[in-house]
């Protein structure tokens, strides 16, 4: 029942390296577009392609639950901003050069370093594994040893919608 | 390709590109969108953690559920500010937000 299946074969290297080209391709997108709206849909297919990673790495629910909230409701929900806020898809004017540099640098910088570490290290997996993927286990975590986290998960979730109502639908003066 | 160092490389390019955005754009949805990326990037390490490494394999996918509640309470709150924002000043541009006077 885990990923085992999907990684080998010729069919699912090919996949992989599509699914990877398609997160990349979306990421570059989403980061180097000049249109907010392109940023927008550019971020959607780098994180359906995440999602395809997860199925890679042996959990389809992950992958669902990807495509459910971050696809289909944070994408929509940053859509429906733009299209509140009007002018934005009018022509901005150009970012300075060397700004881009300084910033694309201090990127290769911290990729540098993230790949030293990803490289010097030696990797152990842990001495005994429970290898379990099956959505039964996680439910009983969640309600049994993490339950504690996941009332505090649902608590936040609910004052940050109420905020949320709270912020936008504020349009009077600014007062005090 | 199955490897551990290849998904974390993945991760750490992805998590790279969200910088970039965040240090080089003006707008504040880009940037958000920008921060998404790192935030993927980060609940794809733990996946991978999960897969080669972890004791039980149903933590790292727990922890990838709450980073994406989070990432979900985040975005609302974000762009309820930007809305707010953009009644008050005609804008989402970042460097025109330079007053926290009321």
């Amino acid at each position: 029942m885990s990923g085992g299946v999907l990684s080998q074969g010729f069919l699912p290297q090919l996949a992989f390296i599509v699914i990877v080209g398609l997160t990349f391709c979306g990421a570059i997108i989403a980061v180097f577009h000049r249109n907010i709206l392109y940023n927008v849909l550019g971020l959607a297919l780098a994180l359906s392609g995440v999602a395809g990673l997860y199925v890679f790495l042996g959990s389809l629910f992950i992958g669902l639950m990807q495509l459910l909230i971050y696809v289909g409701a944070i994408c929509i929900a940053m859509v429906f901003a733009i299209m509140l806020s009007r002018p934005v898809h009018l022509p901005k004017p150009k970012r300075k050069l060397s700004k881009v540099g300084a910033s694309v640098f201090a990127g290769l910088l911290i990729l540098g370093v993230n790949l030293g570490v990803i490289y010097k290290t030696a990797w152990e997996p842990a001495a005994e594994r429970k290898i379990d993927w099956s959505v039964k286990t996680i439910g009983d975590f969640l309600l049994t040893k993490y339950v504690l986290v996941f009332e505090v998960i649902s608590l936040v979730l609910l004052v940050a919608m109420l905020g949320a109502i709270i912020i936008s639908r504020y349009n009077g003066r600014v007062s005090s | 390709m199955n490897s551990l160092t290849l998904y974390l490389l993945i991760a750490a390019i992805l998590f790279s590109f969200g910088l970039v955005g965040v240090m080089m754009r003006r707008s504040l949805i880009a940037i958000l969108v920008s921060i998404e990326l790192m935030l993927n990037a980060a609940s794809l390490n733990f996946m991978v953690f999960n897969k080669f490494l972890s004791p039980d394999t149903s933590i790292g996918q727990i922890y990838t559920l709450f980073i994406m509640g989070i990432a979900a309470a985040e975005a609302a709150i974000a762009l309820s500010i930007f809305l707010a924002l953009f009644r008050h000043l005609r804008s989402i541009n970042i460097e025109r937000a330079r007053e926290l006077r009321g």
